[in-house]
């Protein structure tokens, strides 16, 4: 479907034009301030105001940031987390978007009595707040043997994200014409058969959609970071978190906004080169058609 | 490898006890090998669910479906030997033609070399040789269509089933490809059952056909015994194009009495009480002084014949006649019909009388 | 031989899903109530107290804080989010170009971590060096932007930045929203004679009724479960000026050794979010079945 027609006449557009770009520069202001005081140096920002360019391009805080900023007890920078981060949301999502995958394939193609009932109960664990779940968890992982370790995130993000992945996958197998599965039913295809040779080539729109709705998800979460990782399995967004509130030495702003960056960088990145699959994921959540 | 195919006493019900529907009820056919069956009715009268059962999509409540004899009732689709097109073609959309078509070979870990040459074979027969490296998206609506029976061509099953294949074809397209699928059917002999809602297609394809409705054959017959002597107005009515046209009376003394005339016309042996009489609209005759008269209300030329509405005391009556008739809308006419081509119904039970 | 292969490999295969998604989602729910019934503090500790942990909260000047601070931010983060999400999407709906580039701008935040909108936003609002010397650069000399630091302020500062990641959110599902009202309705009720500003007034902000309820559902509970962005803008701070539930319950449960008080928190988080959950879940969900 196209744009409306005009509704209001050239006078009304300049003042649309006008609005929209007000909230342009309200969207990208934030960034704008973080980039431009991450190359300030501390005199700078000081004396200038958020908004002003910085007098020469000051890289330092960058390399602070990376490699030798405090962020509690330790001082090396966002690397190490940065590598947590990497080490705990790869398998997370490929495990969580694989399980989605599998699940929504038999929910949508092969239902049974009841499978319905249960997948609605399953649902309900996309909004559940997992603050009820922390302090269980918390004595699982214990038992498990996991406190305090990657796997043991890993383990949690699968499971918190396994309502989410099996419905976006049911969902979008939902839409798949049942009388192809019947037709490979009748040319002898079992179920794992019709699920390599038919469903899966016909995923790809949905496996993108899930593999970015997941990795940001993950690599963005702070809740089961902060809650179940130990001192050396904190993932970057706890990093940053003690890195931006260290009260141990003087503020440094510019660092603080390059590490923000830092940890902004992977999902950033994801969202401008794959843009469309993140808001297909967002309107897909939100919308549960 | 043609095959008989038993349909005894199938049942389908949904839901329990006394919300229960009943999609089909004691539905008994009995097919000879290389056969052509027709299901044909209006939309939810079974006719699909009826095909599934037979494939193994679906169970029934009660009753068996025996292919060569054997019960398949039970058995999953894959071993029934049933090859079946699908009303949209299902095909795979990210395979090619060849691989489509092979699939089911595959499946059955024929080698690739057999697999190749019963695919090239196949797609020879339907002429769609030069397609075999294409994707079904790649394809016309009639390609698609001869892909999806070398599909089932290729698998040179017991049993074809088609379920309503034609539906999605323009009507030259699908004139075509009907006469397509009767050559196949000559060449392959392998026994077969069609679903349509398509009367033109029933009656030209069909050796038999059954008219369901509600779940229920209303009747079973070649086409030719269900155009000339439906078992009751309603596969008399559903065959048949413009629809016959039925006209109430009643029958007392061998008398047919309509509108306080009686009509000079034959009635069956022991006909009595309220009955209806059933004209197809080409025995309708136009005669001063017949049995009916009144005036013509529309006047629908279609080439070859044309089609006159005429308003009588007793309804509406179409007739067909000849292009060359002069007649006009607002003409007086007189309508009449030889004996022999009267159909008698009784007005209750809608049953043929003898 | 009975269908049997078809029929129990998809359930064997689906098993662990339901079985393991129960056991998390459910069996980790009756656990943190029975928390939540016990005396534990530093570590578990099952004996049962009743509704003791319950009354102490209910009693806890700290708790009522988090209420009134989540109903202070969900009402102005979901309006928030709401109004201006709406009013972009009505306006890049226009025929607007550099649509695509605007969108772009408008949703980029939503790719980025609370952690890191927090931390961006305690710098701009920070009280000497952000958003006032700004101003006061600009010639605003008396303008003052402390809200920061000031118990009553503090959380509005909170509101504003979550807009900020999700404003453009809302935005995304209004203008799918938009852009799947059928045009031949318009264009009819154009030649009806009804004016442009009438049509969007009583047909297509009406039109858009079902995706406002899913917005509203999806942004207010995001706006219960906010942890992430306090945390790194205040810290719940000043003192615990602008504490909402979920830091409250990560608080008591992780650094006050409070784990029984910290379950019964987080148990009324859940029945809150329950509350709103479940019957749009349920009509949801019942419509559906039908469909296939």
């Amino acid at each position: 479907m196209t744009a409306k027609p005009f509704v209001f006449p050239s006078l009304g557009r300049l003042l649309v034009y006008g609005v929209l770009l007000l909230a342009a520069v309200f969207f990208l202001l934030p960034l704008y301030a973080m980039l431009v005081t991450s190359l300030k140096d501390a005199g700078e920002i000081r004396s200038t105001s958020l908004l002003a360019l910085p007098g020469s391009f000051n890289t330092a805080a960058w390399s602070s940031a990376w490699s030798s900023a405090c962020t509690g007890v330790a001082c090396n920078g966002l690397r190490p987390y940065f590598w947590n981060s990497v080490t705990m949301t790869v398998p997370a999502v490929l495990a969580s978007t694989l399980w989605g995958a599998l699940n929504g394939y038999v929910l949508s193609q092969w239902k049974f009595r009841g499978s319905d009932t249960l997948f609605g109960l399953l649902l309900f664990g996309v909004f559940m707040p997992f603050q009820v779940v922390l302090l269980p968890m918390s004595q699982v992982l214990g038992m498990l043997g996991l406190s305090s370790s990657i796997a043991g995130l890993v383990l949690v993000h699968c499971m918190a994200g396994l309502a989410g992945t099996t419905l976006f996958f049911r969902n979008y197998y939902a839409a798949i014409p049942k009388e192809l599965v019947n037709a490979a039913r009748m040319d002898g295809a079992g179920f794992w058969q019709i699920f390599w040779r038919i469903v899966l080539p016909l995923s790809t729109p949905i496996f993108m959609v899930t593999l970015i709705w997941q990795f940001t998800n993950i690599w963005n979460d702070f809740l089961f970071g902060v809650v179940f990782s130990g001192t050396e399995s904190k993932p970057i967004t706890v990093g940053l978190n003690n890195l931006a509130n260290t009260s141990s030495s003087v503020k440094a702003y510019n660092v603080d906004m390059a590490a923000a960056i830092i940890a902004g960088l992977p999902t950033m990145a994801i969202y401008v080169l794959a843009g469309k699959f993140f808001v297909r994921g967002l309107t897909a959540g939100a919308v549960k058609g | 490898m043609a095959s008989s195919l038993d349909i005894a006493g199938i049942n389908k019900r949904f839901g329990k006890d006394d919300k229960s529907v009943e999609v089909l009820h004691k539905v008994d056919i009995q097919v000879a090998p290389g056969e052509f069956l027709i299901l044909v009715g209006p939309s939810g009268c079974g006719k699909s669910t009826l095909l599934n059962i037979i494939a193994g999509l679906e169970e029934p409540t009660e009753g068996e479906v025996r292919i060569a004899g054997q019960n398949v009732v039970g058995m999953p689709p894959r071993d029934r030997d049933i090859a079946m097109v699908f009303q949209s073609y299902a095909l795979y959309p990210t395979l090619s033609v060849a691989d489509n078509i092979g699939f089911a070979l595959e499946m059955r870990k024929m080698p690739r070399a057999e697999r190749k040459r019963r695919i090239d074979e196949v797609a020879t027969m339907l002429q769609i040789g030069h397609l075999l490296d294409r994707r079904p998206s790649q394809l016309s609506g009639g390609q698609r269509q001869r892909v999806a029976m070398g599909r089932a061509l290729a698998r040179q099953p017991q049993l074809f089933l088609f379920d309503e294949p034609l539906s999605n074809l323009d009507a030259k397209l699908r004139v075509e490809m009907r006469a397509e699928i009767k050559r196949l059917h000559q060449a392959s002999g392998i026994t077969s059952v069609y679903v349509t809602h398509d009367q033109v297609e029933a009656m030209t394809l069909g050796s038999r056909i059954a008219v369901m409705k509600g779940g229920v054959v209303q009747q079973l017959g070649t086409p030719h015994d269900i155009y000339n002597r439906p078992a009751n107005t309603y596969v008399a009515t559903f065959i048949g194009s413009p629809t016959m046209n039925l006209l109430r009376g009643s029958a007392s003394d061998g008398q047919f009495t309509m509108q306080g005339a009686a009509l000079d016309l034959a009635l069956p042996q022991g006909a009595a009480g309220d009955v209806l009489l059933g004209v197809r609209p080409e025995h309708l005759v136009l005669r001063d002084g017949g049995a009916w008269h009144g005036r013509v209300s529309v006047v629908e030329p279609t080439g070859p014949d044309t089609y006159v509405m005429v308003d009588t005391d007793a309804g509406t009556l179409t007739l067909r006649t000849d292009a060359q008739t002069r007649v006009q809308p607002g003409d007086a006419v007189g309508l009449a019909v030889e004996p022999a081509n009267a159909h008698w119904f009784d007005a209750g039970s809608e049953n043929r009388l003898a | 031989m009975k269908n049997s292969f078809e029929t129990w490999l998809p359930k064997l295969v689906v098993a662990p899903a339901f079985v393991l998604g129960f056991a998390f989602i459910y069996g980790l729910m009756a656990w943190n109530g029975v928390l939540s019934f016990s005396a534990s503090r530093m570590l578990p500790n099952y004996e049962w107290v009743g509704l003791a942990q319950y009354e102490k909260l209910w009693a806890m000047d700290r708790w009522w804080v988090a209420l009134k601070n989540l109903g202070i931010f969900g009402v102005g983060y979901v309006g928030g989010s709401l109004a201006i999400g709406v009013l972009l999407a009505v306006l890049l709906d226009q025929k607007i170009r550099a649509e695509g580039a605007l969108r772009t701008i408008y949703l980029y935040p939503m790719a980025l971590s609370f952690v890191v909108t927090g931390t961006a936003w305690k710098w701009l609002l920070n009280p000497s060096l952000g958003l006032e010397k700004l101003m006061h650069g600009w010639g605003f000399a008396s303008f003052s932007f402390g809200w920061l630091v000031e118990t009553d302020r503090a959380i509005y500062c909170i509101v504003i930045a979550a807009i900020w990641q999700s404003a453009g959110f809302a935005m995304a599902l209004f203008l799918a929203g938009l852009r799947g009202i059928d045009d031949s309705i318009i264009r009819a009720a154009q030649v009806d004679g009804a004016s442009l500003p009438r049509i969007y007034w009583r047909i297509v902000l009406p039109a858009l009724r079902p995706v406002f309820f899913s917005t509203l559902m999806v942004l207010s509970h995001l706006a219960i479960k906010s942890f992430d962005l306090v945390m790194a803008l205040t810290a719940g701070g000043p003192g615990y000026a602008t504490d909402v539930p979920a830091t409250f319950m990560y608080t008591m449960s992780f650094s006050r050794g409070q784990i029984g008080l910290g379950a019964a928190s987080a148990t009324m988080m859940l029945a809150t979010v329950a509350a709103l959950v479940v019957p749009y879940l349920y009509s949801e969900l019942r419509t559906k079945p039908h469909d296939r």
